[in-house]
């Protein structure tokens, strides 16, 4: 048994430095405290409204969300809208459907079961539009990110004025933590740019916490469920390996041998 | 197996032996016998069992909803961690599983190492060890490409350029592994249809591995040939399922936290943006679980001398047991090897860190100094270990150090080393 943790130690501790050397980070992001962290970590719902009236109000108008559907705004987990709620926010996109029986496409108010819709018509036009830079697809930004939430969380709040010296061309900005620090998004987040529902007073740090959330939980819509999953399945392996080790001390016992 | 006479009891159960042995195979590997001292760095044969099992049941459920197109394939992953049922579990069991699956298999052959378990008789256990080792790469390499994210194109577009650097066909070859002229929707199918063919072999090969293994029986933490059955000796089963059993169970917690808690913490972010044969990620990585091999591979300046570096790598270790010209097996007797394998360890982190910096300044001394000393410690130390090393006097049997028998003081010393 003594070897054994050692063993166990050993190959976590060289595994451990492995993933460290994997997940370095030069800059220091800013952060907050993420209810989605830990054991149980789970989204805070009123954040993930908020995010999302942030992202509709705001991001929506240049960055596409294709993966989610109107029907995940109302799903556990998520920032769950009530079903009449979710149809209203869907009903009052335009969606392109089609071809109908006279082989002509038409515009429809959406569905849940529709695709968020887009606000471009592909990568090309989104690039004309925003001096040929695209604006990335969010659905899975979080994860495509070395930095995850605290980088975008950052990201948005990094806006400064560019260190002397640094000439930076017209629709180019400067941000702290963007790499390179030239980024061809303006500075999006003001105080006071949306009004929340709920009374949240809509200060810049809170509107990026709010919409990184939600950025979080559309890449990750069951983070929820493998939180608790993840637990149970853990304390159930606790409890049989320790079942199993009693069991393996009996049957050892027969022989003059340690385990 | 050979050793073994089994008659089964039921009338029925003797008309089918006869005529099919299973009922014979199954004794065979109940009452198998195992040494009974050996310790936990052996139960990492189940667990690999287990990850091989994990992966090809996730990967078949996977293979249901995947679509490998170059159009399709990001999306289809997404659809996968989205509406299909439990399909992030399943997902995220298969890409982690398969860095579990590396973990366990470095365990495994530095086990090997460590008490020469590749030495006489074992030799083709090792050899076919090595050539699961290379399809598991191949497998690896294959699957990271499939759900077509930056490091899965540009990781499939370097590894595959690799190939351009045999003289005269190298081109012609590369061109006939795209099938195109660029890694593209060709690449990826073919991909996907190896991805898939490859756990089946490696299936095959690891019966052959266990096969081979049950002529000789297992090696144990002493090195010494024992005789089966004796009172050196348990039935594998209850006593090693049970002990394998709990290892296993032990891993699984690892596997689980991964699994639940950072299930994306092995892979690489840019893998979760969309395949861009227009740009280029700032740098380009594998796994973690390929990196030393990498290092070795950057760190010769010239394309083919480090392509044919990186295989000689990897083929030098079938050669292992005709260079390690030492007798003794187990390293617990071999003062002088231990210290230079636990230096062959260090190395081998090292060469995995540095290949996953950038190939330049201190990091690419470093990783020659450490590819040169990678070839040494097999080329160099270890056929001359085996004749100028004094090694310390071996047990007859592994009952004598476990009651404390033997009259020889320095055994009396180590036996802490070889008690369980």
């Amino acid at each position: 048994m003594k070897n054994f943790l050692r063993i166990f130690l050993i190959t976590s501790l060289v595994f451990g430095i492995s993933v460290k050397s994997n997940s370095a980070e030069k800059i220091e992001y800013l952060t907050t405290d993420w209810s989605f962290k830990g054991l149980f970590g789970k989204f805070d719902r009123g954040a993930l409204q908020r995010g999302y009236q942030v992202y509709t109000e705001v991001c929506s108008s240049c960055h596409s969300m294709k993966y989610l559907s109107y029907r995940n705004l109302a799903e556990k987990g998520g920032p769950e809208f009530s079903i009449a709620e979710a149809k209203a926010i869907a009903a009052s996109f335009e969606v392109t459907d089609g071809p109908n029986d006279d082989g002509e496409m038409f515009t429809r108010p959406g569905k849940l079961s529709d695709k968020f819709v887009m606000p471009y018509d592909n990568i090309k036009a989104a690039q004309a539009a925003n001096g040929g830079a695209y604006p990335p697809d969010m659905s899975v930004l979080v994860k495509a990110r070395g930095g995850g939430v605290d980088y975008i969380y950052s990201l948005l709040q990094g806006y400064e004025d560019p260190p002397v010296g640094m000439s930076l061309d017209d629709g180019v900005y400067y941000n702290k933590y963007m790499y390179g620090n030239k980024i061809k998004m303006a500075n999006q987040l003001s105080d006071g740019l949306v009004e929340y529902g709920d009374g949240t007073t809509a200060s810049v740090e809170q509107m990026s916490k709010d919409v990184t959330t939600f950025l979080m939980w559309a890449a990750e819509p069951h983070l929820e469920s493998r939180h608790q999953m993840g637990f149970k399945a853990i304390v159930y392996l606790i409890i049989l390996t320790i079942l199993v080790y009693f069991s393996m001390k009996k049957i050892w016992s027969r022989v003059e041998s340690e385990v | 197996m050979s050793d073994h006479e089994y008659t089964p009891k039921s009338k029925f159960g003797k008309w089918f032996n006869d005529r099919l042995p299973l009922l014979t195979l199954a004794s065979h590997l109940t009452d198998y016998p195992t040494p009974k001292n050996l310790n936990y760095w052996w139960t990492f044969g189940g667990i690999l069992t287990f990850c091989l099992i994990t992966q090809i049941v996730t990967g078949l459920v996977l293979a249901m909803h995947y679509i490998a197109h170059a159009d399709m394939a990001f999306d289809s992953v997404e659809h996968i961690m989205r509406n299909v049922n439990y399909g992030w579990l399943i997902r995220y069991i298969h890409a982690n599983g398969a860095s579990m699956f590396f973990l366990a298999v470095y365990i495994h052959i530095f086990r090997s190492l460590f008490y020469g378990s590749y030495k006489s008789p074992r030799e083709i256990i090792w050899i076919i060890g090595i050539i699961i080792y290379l399809l598991m790469m191949a497998a690896a390499f294959l699957g990271y490409v499939l759900p077509w994210g930056q490091m899965s194109f540009w990781g499939a577009t370097v590894i595959t350029n690799l190939f351009s650097a045999i003289p005269l066909v190298g081109e012609g070859i590369v061109t006939w592994l795209w099938g195109g002229y660029s890694v593209d929707n060709p690449t990826l199918t073919r991909f996907f249809t190896l991805h898939y063919l490859i756990p089946f072999l490696i299936l095959g090969l690891v019966v052959l591995h266990i096969w081979a293994l049950h002529v000789p029986g297992n090696n144990n933490p002493v090195g010494i040939d024992i005789k089966k059955p004796s009172k050196d000796t348990v039935p594998f089963h209850p006593y090693i399922v049970i002990k394998d059993g709990f290892a296993l169970l032990m891993f699984m917690i690892v596997f689980a936290f991964f699994v639940f808690y950072t299930p994306n913490i092995l892979g690489h972010a840019d893998n979760y943006i969309e395949a861009n044969p227009l740009v280029t990620p700032a740098h380009i990585v594998p796994e973690w679980y390929l990196l030393p091999f990498y290092a070795i591979l950057r760190s010769v300046p010239d394309k083919l001398l480090g392509v044919v570096a990186m295989l000689s790598a990897i083929l030098i270790l079938a050669a292992l047991p005709w260079l390690d010209t030492s007798k003794i097996r187990s390293a617990v007797f071999r003062p002088l090897y231990r210290q230079f394998y636990w230096i062959l360890v260090a190395d081998v982190l090292i060469l995995g860190y540095v290949g996953a910096m950038p190939a330049e300044g201190l990091y690419l001394l470093v990783a020659r100094v450490a590819t040169a000393y990678y070839f040494l410690h097999f080329l160099v130390v270890l056929p001359i270990l085996g004749y100028k090393e004094k090694t310390l006097p071996v047990p007859l049997s592994i009952t004598e150090p476990v009651l404390g028998g033997s009259p020889n003081l320095a055994l009396a010393k180590n036996k802490e080393n070889f008690k369980d």
